[in-house]
């Protein structure tokens, strides 16, 4: 709940059009860093630290979910929806942050992403030090 | 079919590192020539560019065609290491903005492993070494004081290594001479007896890397499947020269001979003397030539470096480790730019005193290595 009741600060950190699907970027906002993706025209964001030895997720290589419900079996799932750290491969589901080493304890800080309308962006309490924003363009924005 | 370097995303230039003030040495790292055709060639007889050209590199691996197992990396290496246009380790400027600087490197060890080490034909693997000893001076050390070169040697060849060390003794480019861990016999055997006498003689610690073509397989039980087995075998290599080093007495017999165990964790040092020790009571008619337990030898003549760390559940187990080698054997390494790299910011995470935290990460490998200003 306490999560809820704070008041989240919506910050622009790119235009749609620089973001297409299979682009990602590293953005700053206040002291962090985060990864932004966009995978087939979804978006999504994590903090740009491995929680290990603090790689750049943002570098790090998208892959799929391969699972094995026993030894000669497997199942691929979610291309491209798993970050894997360019340093020693720690893999994340961006959808959630969570790690494949430890699900339950070991996670990265996924943000909450969506594309708005210039004219939304223009009139609501955003951020937006970098962009000259422009009612008739759409902005990727994260939610912190 | 795409190169593996080419799928490597966001090759503008990286993101610093965090800013880490504590003085390190790093005791591992790996450079390739950027441009064979224009770096090394200079160094390379006309007769040797002509039979790479036609003949090409042939190890004496069945693998010909590069390493023995994938890599978890293209190249094995960080996904953020490659400098714009180039491959990782291959740029010093590169390597200056991206690791040197904000590490606080004070001291970096050259581990250049493709070479001409393990190449069938012996002629060739001589002048590739030679070429790429002469290849670190010219790119790397003559450049940069904190870079130090190792003198690879084609070691199947005993007196042509020894012939290469003689010819770098005394040059303050280099720290010491660098061999490969699967060599095609147990490194403690008399064949290579006069490669340690020559370093040892010269004031040279042995580095001995992890990978190699000796034609044998990676674990004592045969070819494993996996890479994450080759990684974890490299430590039963390393067991398995180190013993050999104890039991033919190569130590015994070169008091003066420092040997130093690269990228194959440490871990298991503790163990293997355990074992060592026990058996050497119990055998001693077998190798009357080996004084005194295998242990103090290994005490007094060995060194380590530590990456790939070992990351036990419970921290402080890694401390227990660390008291029985001791903390003056261990030489930090950071394995740069390949992808297992330890951070020295994270790497060893107990809480340490500060003198052990100077050994660990810089004071030893000073001690040991003593490096020398160039020119």
């Amino acid at each position: 709940m306490a999560e809820a009741a704070r008041a989240r600060t919506k910050h622009v950190v790119a235009t749609l059009a620089e973001m297409p699907p299979g682009s990602r970027k590293l953005v700053t906002i206040g002291t962090r860093e985060i990864a932004l993706f966009n995978i087939d025209g979804e978006f999504f964001a994590v903090l740009d630290r491995c929680p290990h030895q603090k790689g750049s997720l943002c570098k790090g290589k998208l892959i799929g979910l391969v699972e094995s419900a026993a030894p000669g079996e497997y199942r691929y799932s979610r291309p491209q929806q798993i970050v894997r750290c360019p340093w020693h491969g720690w893999e994340f589901d961006l959808r959630t942050g969570q790690s494949r080493v430890d699900p339950s304890s070991i996670r990265v800080r996924p943000y909450t992403v969506e594309v708005a309308d210039g004219s939304v962006v223009k009139g609501g309490p955003y951020q937006a030090e970098v962009f000259d924003v422009s009612v008739e363009d759409q902005y990727v924005v994260i939610a912190i | 079919m795409t190169p593996p370097t080419a799928q490597v995303i966001d090759r503008a230039a990286a993101a610093k590192p965090a800013a880490n003030t504590l003085a390190i040495a790093d005791c591992d790292v790996h450079v390739v020539p950027g441009d064979q055709r224009r770096e090394l060639f200079p160094f390379l007889e006309k007769r040797w560019q002509d039979y790479m050209a036609t003949y090409g590199l042939r190890p004496r691996q069945g693998f010909a065609g590069g390493p023995a197992y994938p890599k978890g990396q293209p190249d094995a290496a960080r996904r953020d290491a490659y400098p714009p246009g180039g491959k990782p380790g291959s740029s010093l400027s590169f390597m200056r903005e991206h690791h040197l600087d904000p590490l606080n490197v004070q001291m970096a060890v050259l581990n250049p492993l493709r070479t001409g080490q393990g190449m069938q034909n012996l002629e060739f693997g001589s002048a590739f070494c030679r070429a790429m000893n002469d290849w670190q001076i010219a790119e790397w050390t003559s450049k940069e004081p904190r870079v130090k070169g190792s003198v690879v040697v084609a070691y199947e060849d005993t007196p042509a290594a020894v012939a290469e060390i003689e010819a770098r003794a005394g040059d303050p480019n280099f720290v010491q001479v660098l061999l490969l861990s699967r060599s095609a016999e147990p490194f403690g055997q008399k064949r290579y007896w006069p490669i340690f006498e020559a370093a040892a003689a010269n004031g040279f610690p042995v580095g001995i890397h992890a990978f190699g073509y000796g034609g044998a397989p990676v674990t004592g039980g045969g070819w494993p499947s996996y890479y994450l087995e080759e990684m974890i075998g490299h430590a039963q290599c390393q067991q398995a020269l180190l013993m050999s080093l104890c039991m033919e007495g190569v130590f015994e017999r070169y008091p003066d001979l420092k040997i130093v165990l690269v990228e194959a964790g440490f871990a298991w040092l503790p163990s293997l003397c355990w074992r060592m020790d026990r058996l050497w009571e119990r055998m001693r008619d077998e190798i009357p030539h080996v004084k005194r337990p295998p242990s103090e030898y290994v005490r007094e003549q060995v060194w380590l470096t530590t990456q790939p760390m070992e990351e036990p559940e419970f921290k402080p187990h890694l401390l227990d480790v660390v008291k029985w080698i001791g903390w003056d054997r261990l030489l930090f390494a950071t394995d740069y730019p390949h992808w297992d790299f330890d951070h020295p910011d994270h790497a060893l995470q107990v809480r340490v005193t500060e003198e052990q935290q100077t050994k660990f990460f810089l004071q030893n490998a000073l001690d040991l290595y003593k490096p020398q200003p160039v020119g």
